[in-house]
């Protein structure tokens, strides 16, 4: 192994992971811009169902995912746990941020780079896109998602009609 | 000098292209020997010359030169100015525009129009017919102050250098404080030297003693003798950034030792000076005649691009001492500066806030009312003061983005003059209003729609001179410009009294491409409709100009996503009339507050006509589904806005409901909410920030107490409501493909 190869390895990542339907999800942490309980959104009419609608996050206006809702998992109602992890996206050009409902917050891990193996493809349930690596931490296993892939998928692509771009 | 130059190259850039726009407007105006306006355009050519030296651009500053040059002989009144001549220089207005582009974008310019621009440049220049007269000179001479260097010798001799000579005798005497601008006479003779024999002899007669000698201040004159076969131009080129601050007399040295007298065009260059030592503190002199601008300095972060060209001509104004229009005066007089549009955008944002803050601190006043306290009045008339002062600071702050729709309008007659020629239609261009104000956003936005309007007046509008006179009419077309205020709205209409819209042609268009049925009864006003749909172009040809695909779809929908609207009137034979209703800005509005549900909304005051309570019976089912309203003998379609939402809680009870009739899109609607709340100023925030567009929604704002309200965009809505209405699926909400399609339908 050169030296170049052991220093990258030898390097990790925090991670903030969640809970959704008894599983752990990991994002990067440096993509969290701020974790909060659960309220009340405005909804958006025409939206996609996963998409409970917007709020205001200190004068700005986010939209709020339900995660649950967006894996296809089954709906729970939201409860004391329920958090709203607001994480900021690469869109193109720009930046857009999000908020992700979650059943809850569970903990944050350095993972090492050597941890995180490449995601197998998986037969059904969760698209296999969303899903960046795969990590082992304490014996247990991490989802890594792929939060730029999912949060631009489908309806939630920002669509720029520019003037003379139809 | 170890000042980094590229700091100032975009402002080296925005002055460009603002001196371009003189320059095009300029020549567009030009249409008599006019000194004032020739003397504008040269000295816009030189600024972007000179600046471009500076910057290191040589092509620009090659191109230009020969530009200037030109402009040079036109002014000297040497060469008459003729159609030809004007369409040539509109052109090469155009490459230097390429290559300040080129130059913005840091890459190389390679259209081949520069080339052949530049080459016909030379061409006009090398084979025109130069030299005038000298009595023909006074007239010149008297607007430029010079005729007293100016002895009884032909002028040519700085525009070619025909002159057989064998070498510059040079008589330099520079300003006193020309080492303080940065300047270094060794330098420039040092160049001089490289050019061939070079001879210098320095008069220290002016030297003062020692002890009053000022080691900063230069007090040499120099009288250099150059031989060598180089042009008058190479020389000049050296003294070209201490030409203001230095008497300069470049003369051949001829074999016959006849000597010509050129003299140094100094006197109207002194702008050069900003570019040349761009921090400020030269003192711009133009030489005797003109106290005003002697003493202009100018900043930095260069102030308004005016600045320098008004110096000049206030000199030449008070030099010629004739009452010109002071009109152009006055204005460049009310003082200006130029701030980065991010920063009144963060001081926008920032007033956003404050309103919003304010907004919730009214709230809790009133929720305080009742409160036996004596505080409590007090805080009330606080709350009261800063409601008024936030209003005001906001108008204020949103005052510095309005700007006058003449920076749109600008673009028109350099546009008219280009396609009526190319077309071979003869059109006059009539613009009003051009001081009409709307926010730089808007503008920004409406200037490829309205450019759409003008290019589709032009194409299929107006008639050829000769349909023209078989109709009767006068063969130059009118093209009508006119913008004006009208409530929260800016008006800008297109007019021509061209053909006019053919209705059979529109409908026979609109059978074929599916968009009416055959038997579908159409208004002429439905029919001159159609041209905005999707897919439809009556152009029997596509050609450069319109009909590229580009149809009027886009340009209603571009108006649409701006909360505007367009619209046409048409009458065949007289010419049709566009007109794109605007509002004046997208960074707030007043809104009705209205409830649905739990949730609040926000309708736009200027959409509202009015607020009633219905009843059950005057709600009129059409073949039972959709509902209409008789409103003021026009019956008004009836959109239940939960419903059309896809609200789960939908109930049918239409008992007794509370109606807002909303106007939008030129139709009318009712909408059914729950509640009416209060009415209030709103900031209005963009969807697609982080989310994106959303249908029947121009946005969404923040209340006083935190909450997100969407912006209801009306006519969106009654579209979507009437769509609705038409599929006859009013529960839509059950399905989210459905609500997805809902989106993708533009």
């Amino acid at each position: 192994m050169t030296e170049t190869e052991l220093t990258l390895c030898s390097e990790s990542k925090q991670f903030l992971t969640f809970v959704l339907a008894n599983e752990e999800y990991a994002v990067d942490i440096l993509r969290v811009q701020e974790i909060r309980g659960w309220m009340p959104v405005t909804r958006i009419p025409g939206a996609p169902g996963y998409m409970k609608g917007v709020l205001n996050l200190r004068g700005e206006i986010i939209p709020i995912i339900d995660l649950r809702e967006r894996f296809g998992f089954e709906t729970k109602a939201y409860n004391h746990t329920t958090v709203v992890v607001f994480v900021w996206i690469k869109s193109e050009e720009r930046q857009r941020s999000m908020g992700l409902v979650v059943d809850a917050v569970a903990d944050t891990y350095d993972i090492a780079n050597e941890a995180i193996n490449p995601a197998p493809l998986m037969g059904e349930g969760l698209d296999p896109k969303f899903i960046e690596a795969l990590a082992t931490v304490e014996g247990k296993m991490v989802i890594l998602l792929d939060i730029d892939y999912l949060l631009n998928a489908d309806a939630l692509a920002c669509t720029q009609t520019g003037y003379l771009n139809e | 000098m170890s000042i980094d130059l590229a700091q100032f190259i975009p402002t080296f850039l925005e002055e460009s292209f603002e001196g371009l726009e003189v320059m095009e407007s300029g020549l567009l105006n030009l249409d008599t020997e006019d000194a004032e306006t020739i003397n504008a355009i040269f000295r816009a050519a030189h600024s972007i010359k000179g600046g471009a030296g500076t910057f290191g651009f040589t092509d620009i500053t090659d191109f230009t030169h020969v530009v200037e040059t030109l402009m040079d002989e036109l002014r000297a009144e040497r060469r008459a100015f003729t159609d030809t001549l004007k369409n040539l220089l509109l052109s090469s207005v155009d490459c230097i525009r390429l290559l300040l582009e080129a130059a913005r974008d840091n890459t190389e310019c390679n259209d081949p129009q520069v080339d052949q621009v530049f080459k016909q440049l030379e061409m006009v220049l090398a084979g025109g017919e130069v030299v005038l007269t000298h009595a023909d000179n006074e007239k010149a001479d008297s607007t430029h102050n010079l005729s007293s260097e100016n002895d009884n010798l032909p002028e040519n001799v700085s525009s070619a250098g025909e002159i057989n000579n064998s070498g510059w005798h040079i008589e330099f005497k520079p300003a006193q404080h020309l080492l303080m601008t940065g300047n270094e006479p060794i330098l420039m003779m040092a160049a001089l030297a490289e050019c061939g024999e070079f001879l210098v002899h320095a008069c220290t007669a002016n030297v003062p003693a020692l002890l009053d000698l000022n080691p900063e201040e230069l007090f040499l004159v120099w009288d250099m003798d150059l031989y060598s076969d180089c042009d008058e131009a190479v020389v000049r080129e050296v003294f070209e950034w201490v030409e203001d601050d230095c008497e300069l007399t470049i003369t051949p040295i001829v074999d016959d030792n006849r000597a010509v007298n050129s003299q140094s065009d100094s006197l109207f260059q002194e702008h050069l000076a900003d570019f040349q030592n761009p921090q400020g503190d030269v003192p711009v002199s133009v030489q005797d005649e003109a106290p005003v601008a002697a003493t202009i300095t100018t900043e930095s972060v260069a102030p308004e691009a005016s600045v320098s060209i008004t110096a000049a001509e206030r000199a030449e104004m008070s030099s010629v001492a004739k009452s010109q229009d002071n009109v152009r005066k006055s204005q460049s007089d009310a003082g200006s500066i130029r701030v980065g549009i991010d920063k009144i955008d963060g001081l926008i944002n920032r007033v956003g806030e404050l309103v919003i803050t304010q907004s919730m601190l009214g709230q809790v006043g009133s929720e305080l009312a009742d409160l036996e306290h004596p505080a409590v009045d007090r805080l009330n008339d606080g709350l009261l003061q800063l409601e008024r002062n936030t209003r005001d600071l906001q108008e204020e702050v949103m005052r510095i983005r309005m700007l006058p729709i003449s920076f749109v309008f600008n673009r028109f007659p350099r546009l008219v003059h280009d396609v009526s020629s190319q077309l071979g239609k003869e059109v006059e261009l009539k613009l009003s209003g051009e001081q009409t104000e709307l926010d730089k956003t808007v503008m920004e936005k409406i200037g490829d729609p309205l450019l759409h309007l003008v290019r589709n007046a032009l194409d299929h509008g107006l008639e050829t001179p000769q349909e023209r006179v078989a109709a009767g009419k006068s063969e130059c077309g009118t093209l009508d410009l006119n913008a004006y205020h009208q409530g929260g709205f800016i008006i800008i209409q297109i007019k021509d009294d061209g053909r006019g819209l053919d209705t059979q042609r529109i409908r026979e268009k609109a059978l074929e491409n599916g968009l009416i049925s055959s038997d579908q009864v159409l208004s002429e006003a439905d029919i001159h409709d159609l041209i905005f749909l999707p897919g439809f172009s009556t152009a029997v040809e596509v050609n450069g100009l319109s009909g590229r695909g580009v149809g009027m779809d886009v340009v209603r929908r571009n108006i649409e996503s701006l909360g505007g609207h367009v619209s046409v009137t048409s009458e065949a034979g007289i010419g049709s009339s566009f007109t794109v209703t605007l509002p004046l800005t997208l960074a707030i509005l007043d809104g009705q507050l209205i409830k649905l549900q739990q949730e609040a909304y926000i309708i736009p005051l200027v959409s509202i006509v009015e607020s009633i309570w219905v009843s059950a019976e005057a709600l009129n089912a059409v073949a039972g589904q959709g509902r209409l309203f008789l409103f003021r003998d026009e019956y008004v379609p009836v959109i239940h806005l939960s419903s059309l939402f896809g609200f789960e809680e939908y109930s049918k009870d239409f008992s007794s409901s509370l109606m807002v009739i909303v106007e939008g899109g030129g139709k009318k609607a009712g909408l059914i909410v729950d509640e009416l709340q209060g009415q209030q100023q709103v900031v209005i925030k963009s969807l697609e920030t982080n989310y994106k567009r959303v249908d029947g929604f121009f946005g969404a704002t923040i209340l006083g107490n935190g909450q997100v309200a969407l912006i209801l965009d009306v006519a969106s809505l009654i579209k979507m409501g009437l769509d609705n209405a038409n599929k006859k699926q009013p529960r839509r909400h059950k399905n989210n493909d459905e609500a997805q399609q809902m989106k993708v339908r533009v």
